[in-house]
């Protein structure tokens, strides 16, 4: 509890990433006149603070758009509603070539690494090129730059002169990871960078992530379907279903307390390497709802357990109830 | 970043994880690609009949210059004709042969010698040495043409498939309204124009070419288009967007390299119905103008005179070898890299 009231007291300019009822849809159809008469909500009014230094981890089922809020929180995707704040500073109004220069100061590691690098660069030519662009040292100081950064990120210095397909996936990762600190950035957001891994390679880069944040003062924003790696790497967790943060709250809070019935069932998933423990699964029943179709009132009432009347009618508020540990459901409330 | 130790992290990882040979070389794309073009013997084959055409055009007539393009031979000789006229009286036939000597100042139709390789036209000029020159313009006016192509499509291939949208269909549609216009008849009508006109008869086939490829880069705009639009969606693109690099950075250093192969492919194959179309334009006579030797219109000669068809093989059958090795060759070797730059065709 006492990290807890920490936390709430830091000075608002630690606070490098603010997301403020963040909001990204797609259009379905469009009338001729370009209307939108059906939208994809995939992300639906998100809220939380990331503070500088810390891992924010997402977690969540496969769809329920995890990947579109990290990307929309670049800008990669067009926000549709809702403010980022990058340092203070609200970048979802900023034009193109404004962006381009915040671009350098937040990155992403992708969760592909095949696809994620030019098949037609060398590692030293992909490393560089957003050195130059950026102008991060001077011109003669970038080969010795890259080879220092490729050293950081556990590359060998003759894979400089070597290309993307020669690599493993782990190797891959590793260069895409050295691609993304080559500008200097203060956030990147990990989107899934270890699901297309093998779990020993997993290990690697989860260890590599967290040590170059130590040494950096790196703030992540770690998605994953991992808890295990979430458990392992974040400060803070926000659990995601059907676009929507259901729970937000330090790591050891949610662990020790999850509030939302869908973290409990999420949890509750979590294998224990003990065959002795009987483990007491909560089995949702039913797919994830489709996010161009989603439930009246609270979006989880159609597989929720311990669902009431009520739950189906009004959408529950996203709401403080533990100190720094928020959630958003009905059942909450009437304790 | 710079006073920073991670040894520990990095070391730890990277014994873990089996390390490429220092000394394994393995290639880079483009040396891979070479290699497989040259494992396969029809590409080689083209790539020798392509070279050795642009050796014999280009290089030929400084080595050979016995002979000019537009030099008549004035030698002159005396051509004998022969008249045979048939008379009947009281049922015995007599027939008298008049043999006319004329003297002529050319050296028309003569035989292949040591003075005339490939012996002479119906005008005097020599076959061989013309073949050279002939070579120069169609192979020149072929890679002006395929380069002029290959550029307009890449550019407006390339805006319509990274904007989308809008730009998309305009420039789509004009695409679809220039592949729908019959190019021979449009080709007639400007010929004509040209001809009426006081350029020099020399230019007009350039002139000619830079209109047929007005008509002709929308095949290679499509492809550009289909390719970019598929590499859009790339990951790498995305990551390209994430590290803020400007529109054309990304269009012409991420996207426009990996379009480079089809790219190629479709160069090389646009250069021999270049090669093609050059020739069609001489013939029709609408391209090269006499005495400006090109193969097309050195075939162009037995339109005129059946007697030069049946008789006089060494006048147009080079030209017509010429035109059918610089096609072969150009298709050899644009699907010799097709193979070549295709990862999934590994033989």
């Amino acid at each position: 509890m006492d990290e807890n009231k920490t936390v709430n007291n830091i000075p608002d300019d630690d606070i490098i990433l603010e997301v403020r009822n963040l909001r990204k849809s797609f259009p379905l159809k469009k009338t001729i006149t370009g209307k939108v008469t059906s939208e994809l909500v995939a992300v639906d009014n998100v809220s939380f603070k990331l503070k500088r230094g810390e891992t924010l981890g997402i977690v969540g089922e496969s769809g329920c758009g995890k990947t579109t809020m990290g990307r929309t929180i670049l800008k990669l995707h067009e926000p549709t509603g809702g403010q980022v704040l990058f340092n203070g500073k609200d970048i979802t109004k900023l034009k193109p070539s404004q962006m381009r220069e915040i671009r350098k100061k937040m990155q992403i590691i992708f969760q592909d690494p095949y696809s994620s690098l030019p098949p037609r660069s060398t590692v030293g030519g992909i490393l560089s090129e957003p050195v130059q662009v950026h102008s991060i040292v001077p011109k003669d100081q970038i080969k010795s730059y890259v080879l220092e950064l490729m050293e950081k990120c556990g590359l060998r210095d003759y894979y400089y002169e070597r290309y993307p397909h020669e690599f493993s996936g782990g190797q891959r990762q590793r260069i895409c990871i050295a691609r993304a600190l080559s500008v200097k950035p203060e956030l990147v957001v990990c989107d899934e960078p270890v699901s297309a891994l093998d779990v020993s390679i997993q290990a690697q880069i989860i260890n590599l992530l967290k040590g170059l944040q130590k040494d950096l003062n790196l703030t992540y924003l770690f998605i994953s379907h991992d808890l295990s790696v979430v458990k392992f790497i974040s400060d803070k967790i926000g659990v995601m279903y059907l676009g929507s943060i259901v729970e937000y709250g330090s790591k050891e809070d949610i662990f020790a307390n999850p509030l939302h019935p869908y973290t409990k069932a999420l949890f509750s998933a979590i294998p224990y390497p003990d065959p002795d423990v009987k483990m007491q699964r909560i089995v949702l029943k039913g797919d994830i709802p489709s996010p161009a179709n989603p439930p009246k009132g609270c979006r989880f009432h159609t597989r929720c357990p311990y669902a009431k009347p009520i739950c189906s009618e009004v959408t529950p508020e996203y709401k403080e109830y533990e100190n720094g540990h928020f959630a958003s459901c009905h059942l909450l409330e009437g304790e | 970043m710079e006073e920073l130790n991670s040894k520990n992290v990095q070391n730890e990882a990277a014994d873990t994880e089996a390390p490429l040979d220092k000394n394994l070389r393995l290639m880079s794309p483009t040396r891979m690609v070479v290699r497989r073009f040259f494992r396969s013997k029809l590409s080689i084959v083209g790539l020798i009949m392509v070279v050795g055409l642009f050796i014999f055009s280009f290089f030929g007539p400084l080595i050979y210059d016995k002979w000019g393009e537009t030099q008549l031979d004035e030698s002159g000789k005396i051509v004998y004709t022969v008249d045979e006229t048939t008379y009947t009286v009281d049922g015995v036939e007599y027939t008298v042969k008049q043999v006319k000597e004329t003297w002529q100042k050319d050296n028309s139709f003569a035989p292949s010698s040591s003075e005339h390789l490939l012996g002479t036209d119906t005008q005097g000029y020599d076959i061989f040495v013309r073949l050279m020159y002939g070579g120069r313009i169609s192979l020149t006016v072929s890679f002006i043409a395929v380069f002029v192509i290959t550029l307009l499509g890449t550019v407006l291939g390339g805006i319509a498939g990274y904007f989308g949208g809008i730009i998309d269909n305009i420039i789509m549609r004009i695409c679809d309204i220039l592949i729908c216009l019959p190019g021979i008849p449009i080709l007639l009508i400007i010929s004509t124009i040209l001809s009426a006109s006081d350029i020099d008869k020399k230019y007009i086939i350039y002139l000619l070419m830079i209109y047929l490829t007005l008509f002709s880069w929308p095949g290679t705009a499509r492809l550009v288009r289909g390719q970019i639009l598929s590499l859009r969606e790339q990951e790498y693109m995305v990551a390209a967007e994430a590290m803020g690099y400007s529109t054309p950075r990304k269009i012409f250093k991420h996207l426009v390299p990996n379009v480079m192969p089809q790219l190629i492919v479709q160069m090389s194959l646009s250069l021999g119905s270049m090669i093609l179309y050059e020739a069609t334009l001489s013939y029709l006579g609408l391209g090269v103008q006499p005495p400006y030797a090109a193969w097309g219109t050195m075939i162009e000669i037995i339109s005129k005179d059946m007697d030069v068809m049946q008789n006089y093989l060494n006048i147009w059958v080079p030209a017509g070898v010429c035109i059918v090795i610089a096609v072969l060759g150009f298709n050899f070797v644009g699907d010799g890299l097709r193979d070549a730059l295709d990862p999934k065709a590994r033989r």
